[in-house]
């Protein structure tokens, strides 16, 4: 063979490398994602797809008819399934669009933020604290959540500047601190609600909020706007996207973002320029932390009590949503509302994890195409072997 | 001496890299039992050449015969397996093992089982029957750098290395330690040994070297001449040449007040030895002062410790009437002091960020690019606009990322953010390196512009015909210290050459 | 409570320590083989469930629980290999990398093993012991094997030259690469046998030391390991004490639960039982403090080129 493998580095990198490799990633994890199902006893993995499109976003023809119901302020003619299954994602988005966003900002500066699921219980933790302990039941709504939200991101700020301080002084890191938070903060849930000071009774739950904490529901307009019968969204939503935006002005637009630009990109550059590292390590993951808390506030005034079924995993699919949005806010909001949909519409779908494991393939295979695009396979030529047989030489 | 057979030959070896020639039709040939030093400045292809017989590269063209027998080498085994070692400037050892252990990595035998006591032994019955000693228990990072070097070499000659290759191996080494190593060399050449020294510095050539071959540019001046007929002015003639020099456009300027002030500075390397000796400069306004020296000197360190990069252990440096110590804000000093630092990648620019972005790296903190929390990007734009224009930086935009510029426009954008602040001193290493002649001129003429602005200069550079024709004034700085200084203009080359060497220029 | 009450009851806890620590053990030196090349595998705990999930599927389709445990190691080294691609032929961040495998192995994990939860385990062969009265054999052969493997494991490291060749290879790949030694090969190989063991500690936890196989298993196990490594100094003989030391730890709560003991009894007081789960998470940052206040870190801490992809310079070594 006269020819060789090279693997060599690309000089460039366009941009749409980015978006392809995501767009890429997702359908091959698609693909990848039908003979797990197969391989689960699925019989038809396209049909299986659907399905949880539909349960995530709902048909077309829903939507149509919602739309004309809207237009004549008449109520949807299919019950909730004209812009239900749309409701019930955008709730979803949520709270994993902050925990993405939290991701995001810590990743910028490679620090890997693995626990932005912890800090988002103790945002919970915190908020329920202020709405059930701290403030009177009659309390104006407006107030609690405004309080709540505080309190959640206060906690998760905290929870993430502890990390952040370890990793500054003493260059611990941060991975493995973030995690081991994250389960420390499953158990401190658990202690409290389960068998610790706030359970109820036998009851392994907080009960009920008092309706001030919690989330008004579009729902409550419905006898103003009949087509807004049981849909579910909250203004949390909205808490996300100014998120996004705050962050993405923050990101390219404010002096503090450039220098965490700069010190994600090249830190001796940043230090030559004299950007403070240490500093901004801590303030980094205190943010990251503190969005992520404020997604656990988002949650529990959604689910309206704490219990022990609080949802894990929310940050480690806050972690995969900022990898697909290319570390980009504002493409976080889209990746945000897909992975949604795909949360909700996996809901009933057996077997269960399906949503799961596609999010561990979709990382990867973005991980992988990624690299196929960072990388130029080359063929070439072998260099001429050179001659060894013995020669006659002159001494 | 001239009538042993060779221990091996190179002839016509040709070795290129992308866009340089390092070996040009090369040929060199070292008796059995000689030391044959290679000397020549930086660049010059002398380490190429050796990795090449080596079996590090494979070259282009040229054969290579030990012992009168055709050979190829595609590896650094098979030259061992010929009985050639290479032992280079940064030592192959792992630090936080043993010197046997170091010495038996890779070793066919033992196969699965390391008796190290065994092994130290025989590390120890070698160390002594060529007058190393060594203990074969200790850490590497718990020896000296000459007994590493030893270890080094323990480590080729228990391979049976009868050709032994090393690469500026006095570079790290104490005056003491010099002697010592030259002791054993000779030891080993009385035992049948042949050694290839690379080298720069022509005292130690002179003294421990059999024969001398000089390269420069790729090319072999003077091939294997014994040394004992060559004085030191004519190999450093056959090192640096003398060559037409560019003329660069350059006024005639009265020097201004002192802007930079060193006085007896002292810092310590990367490694913890002495880089910089008491060493004591002034650097004036309307002056380029350009410093001569073969890399490894204490360039580097000099310029990290006058840009804040690196802390000095003792001595003074005062810029501008102002003393900087531990307690300077380096910040505030960065808007008089610019530095274009030798690695334009790695410590110059964020290569992710835009050009614009890159451009604002000093001054992001002020106005008008910042104000309050925020960036102000129709600043930062027209900043750029304007920097790249005048400084003719070849970019497709200015929102490129910088890693996607060539070298030489990479420096341009570098030199644009440095200058473009009118700075009081201006500290360039290396500036040109790795530049085309049209982004070298272009580089040039910033220069002199801020030379002409009112700026001191301060021009590290191993290009001689660069800091000749920049400088108004030329010292050369040796082991962290500066000898000779003196006008640029109608300067000997001849002294400059033995100053970079190492020997006085009165010889 | 007398004093043979007593001693039974602290030798039943050791056991505990001994059974709970053992799956600990065999991931721990398995990543500690692996970083000692230099590669650092953050998918561990996708490793160790993917081997948890696919151990107690094998048994629960064969019977055989010798194939099941080969085949959690099978699996576990066959998610290393893809780690191993990615980040030493592909030269992508370890981090990443490992992050992708666990999210991967966690999710398949938890699809292919809906089947089996819940499913009737396999019934542990009865052995009388001294002192503890009626244990598992094949948690006695389990502990048993990881102690033998510890020390045999260090004496390869230190004591034999493939040992001498990982060591280099994890420090000074340069080095090593001057010499002869394959580095890419080494690293795959080394990679490779800690993710086998990986899973293997996993199949173990799911057919041995808690029989069953539930989502999410191993809770944190693996990385738990990745953070003991660090605590062992990279040395097995210390993997293996640690390990068994985190084995008491998260033992406690339940061993704590006899009614005997009513002042520290966790069955009486549920509370003290969940902070004490808090304890192994605890433990571990604190460790990570310690660990890092030693000055020694330069001398006999971390393989010096840990996380570097290694590639052999352009203009020579």
């Amino acid at each position: 063979m006269n020819y060789r493998i090279r693997i060599e580095t690309r000089a460039e990198n366009p941009a749409w490398v980015g978006v392809i490799s995501s767009i890429l990633g997702v359908a091959l994890s698609l693909i990848v994602g039908g003979f797990v199902l197969r391989a689960a006893g699925s019989a038809d993995p396209i049909a299986t797809y659907r399905e949880i499109f539909k349960e995530g976003f709902g048909a077309p023809a829903d939507w149509q008819a919602g739309a004309s119901a809207l237009l004549a302020n008449e109520p949807c003619p299919k019950g909730m399934l004209c812009f239900g299954p749309l409701s019930d994602t955008l709730v979803k988005t949520a709270p994993i669009l902050l925990t993405a966003l939290a991701c995001i900002i810590a990743f910028r500066m490679k620090l890997w933020n693995i626990g932005a699921d912890g800090q988002m219980f103790l945002g919970a933790w915190a908020a329920t604290g202020v709405a059930v302990f701290l403030l009177p039941k009659e309390t104006p709504r407006v107030l609690m959540l405004t309080a709540m939200a505080l309190a959640g991101i206060l906690a998760g700020l905290v929870y993430g500047a502890i990390p952040g301080f370890l990793k500054a002084r003493l260059n611990i890191n941060e991975i493995i601190t973030t995690l081991m938070l994250n389960y420390i903060a499953y158990k401190m849930l658990e202690f409290f609600v389960v068998v610790g000071p706030w359970s109820i009774g036998d009851f392994e739950s907080t009960g009920r909020f008092p309706t001030p904490a919690t989330w008004p529901r579009l729902t409550e307009l419905s006898k103003q706007i009949p087509i807004t019968a049981g849909l579910t969204i909250h203004p949390g939503i909205f808490l996300g996207i100014a998120a996004a935006f705050i962050l993405a002005w923050a990101l390219y637009r404010s002096r503090w973002g450039y220098e965490i630009r700069v010190v994600g990109n090249n830190p001796k550059a940043a230090k030559y320029a004299g950007i403070n590292l240490s500093r901004n390590i801590i303030l980094v993951m205190a943010l990251s932390g503190a969005l992520a808390g404020l997604a656990g506030m988002n949650e529990a005034a959604a689910l309206r009590e704490l219990n022990g079924r609080f949802p894990r995993g929310y940050g480690f699919t806050g972690v995969i949503i900022a990898w697909l949005a290319r570390l980009n806010p504002m493409a976080a909001i889209f990746v945000s509302f897909l992975f949604g949909g795909l949360l909700v519409g996996t809901k009933l779908i057996q077997p269960q994890g399906i949503a799961s494991m596609l999010q561990g393939v979709i990382l990867f295979v973005v991980v992988g195409t990624e690299l196929l695009f960072r990388y130029r396979i080359l063929l070439e030529k072998k260099e001429p072997a050179a001659q060894t047989e013995a020669g006659d030489a002159q001494p | 001496m001239t009538d042993a057979p060779f221990a091996f030959e190179m002839r016509r070896i040709v070795k290129k890299f992308p866009g340089i020639l390092a070996n040009d039709h090369v040929d060199f040939a070292c008796h059995v039992g000689s030391v044959h030093a290679l000397l020549g400045e930086n660049g010059a292809g002398k380490s190429t050449l050796m990795n090449v017989l080596a079996g590090l590269y494979q070259p282009e063209d040229g054969e290579i015969f030990v012992g009168g027998k055709r050979v190829a080498f595609h590896s650094p085994q098979d030259a061992i397996a010929n009985g050639i070692g290479m032992i280079h400037q940064h030592f192959m050892l792992v630090p936080s093992h043993s010197v046997a252990e170091n010495i038996a990595l890779g070793l066919k035998e033992p196969r699965f089982f390391l008796n190290l006591n065994q092994l130290e032994e025989k590390v120890a019955a070698l160390g002594k029957q060529y007058g190393m000693d060594v203990n074969p228990r200790a850490k590497i990072w718990q020896l000296s750098v000459g007994e590493q070097q030893r270890v080094e070499v323990l480590k080729m000659l228990f391979r049976g290395a009868k050709i032994l290759v090393m690469d500026e191996p006095t570079a790290v080494l104490t005056p003491q330690e010099v002697d010592a190593l030259f002791y054993t060399l000779r030891d080993m050449t009385a035992k049948g040994h042949s050694i290839v020294f690379i080298s720069h510095k022509l005292d130690e050539v002179v003294s421990i070297a059999d024969h001398v071959t000089v390269m420069r540019r790729g090319k072999v001046t003077a091939a294997g001449a014994p040394s004992k007929g060559m004085t030191k002015p004519q190999l450093a003639k056959l090192m640096v040449g003398r060559e037409v020099l560019f003329q660069i456009e350059k006024k005639k300027m009265q020097r201004g007040d002192v802007a930079l002030a060193v006085e007896d500075l002292c810092a310590d390397n990367e490694r913890g030895l002495p880089a910089l000796k008491n060493l004591s400069m002034q650097v004036y306004k309307n002056e380029i002062l350009g410093i001569a020296g073969v890399a490894g000197n204490g360039q580097s360190e000099l310029a990290e410790t006058l840009t804040g990069l690196r802390q000095p252990k003792s001595g003074k440096i005062i810029f501008d009437h102002v003393t900087l110590d531990s307690h300077t804000n380096w910040l505030e000093v960065g808007k008089q002091m610019a530095h274009v630092p030798e690695d334009r990648a790695a410590v110059g620019s964020v290569p992710a960020l835009s050009v614009a972005e890159n451009l604002i790296l000093k001054n992001f903190n002020r106005s008008p690019i910042s104000s309050g929390w925020s960036i102000n990007s129709i600043a930062v734009h027209s900043n750029a606009v304007h920097l790249v224009d005048e400084y003719q930086v070849a970019t497709p935009s200015v929102d490129t990322p910088a890693r996607m510029l060539s070298g030489g426009n990479l420096q341009k954008v570098i030199l644009a953010r440095e200058t473009s602040g009118n700075p009081k001193l201006l500290i360039a290493v290396h500036p040109t390196r790795g530049l085309d002649v049209g982004a070298t001129e272009a580089v040039h003429k910033l220069l002199i512009k801020q030379r002409e602005a009112g700026a001191a200069i301060l021009l590290i550079s191993e290009d001689l015909d660069e800091l000749l024709s920049l400088s108004d004034r030329i010292a050369v700085i040796y082991e962290g210290q500066l000898a000779g200084e003196m006008p640029a203009e109608g300067a000997d080359i001849r002294a400059i050459g033995l100053m970079m060497a190492g020997a006085k220029a009165d010889v | 409570m007398n004093a043979n009450e007593l001693t039974s009851l602290a030798a039943i806890i050791l056991f505990g320590a001994l059974v709970s620590g053992s799956p600990l053990l065999f991931a721990t030196i398995g990543e500690i083989f692996a970083e000692r090349s230099g590669v650092m595998n953050l998918g561990l705990e996708g490793m160790m469930l993917v081997g948890a999930m696919s151990g107690f599927a094998v048994w629960a389709n064969t019977g055989g629980m010798a194939l099941g445990l080969l085949a959690g190691a099978a699996l576990g080294a066959l998610f290393a290999l893809l780690h191993a691609f990615i980040t030493i032929t592909l030269r992508a961040d370890q981090v990443v990398s490992g992050l992708a495998i666990t999210f991967l192995g966690t999710g398949l994990a938890s699809i292919l093993g809906q089947p089996y939860v819940g499913l009737r385990v396999p019934q542990p062969t009865s052995l009388e012991l001294p002192l503890i009265g009626s244990a598992a054999a094949e948690q006695v052969a389990l502990i048993v094997l990881g102690v033998i493997f510890a020390p045999l494991a260090g004496y390869y490291l230190n004591h034999t030259r493939p040992g001498l060749n990982l060591r280099s290879v994890g420090e000074y790949p340069a080095a090593a690469d001057s010499l002869g030694v394959n580095v890419a090969a080494t690293r795959y190989a080394y990679v490779l046998f800690g993710g086998a063991l990986s899973g293997f500690g996993g199949a173990a936890m799911s057919l041995v030391t808690d029989p069953g196989w539930v989502d999410g298993k191993t809770s944190g196990l693996g990385w738990i390991a990745v953070a003991l490594v660090i605590f062992a100094s990279w040395d097995p003989m210390r993997g293996m004490w640690v390990s068994f030391f985190f084995g008491l730890l998260r033992r406690l709560p339940l061993d704590l639960q006899n009614p005997a003991l009513p002042l520290i009894s966790t069955a009486n007081n549920p509370q003290i039982g969940r902070m004490m789960d808090m304890l192994p998470y605890f433990a571990t940052i604190f460790i990570l403090i310690l660990g890092s206040r030693k000055a020694m870190r330069k001398r006999m801490g971390a393989p010096a080129a840990l996380g570097n992809p290694y590639v052999r310079g352009e203009r020579g070594l």
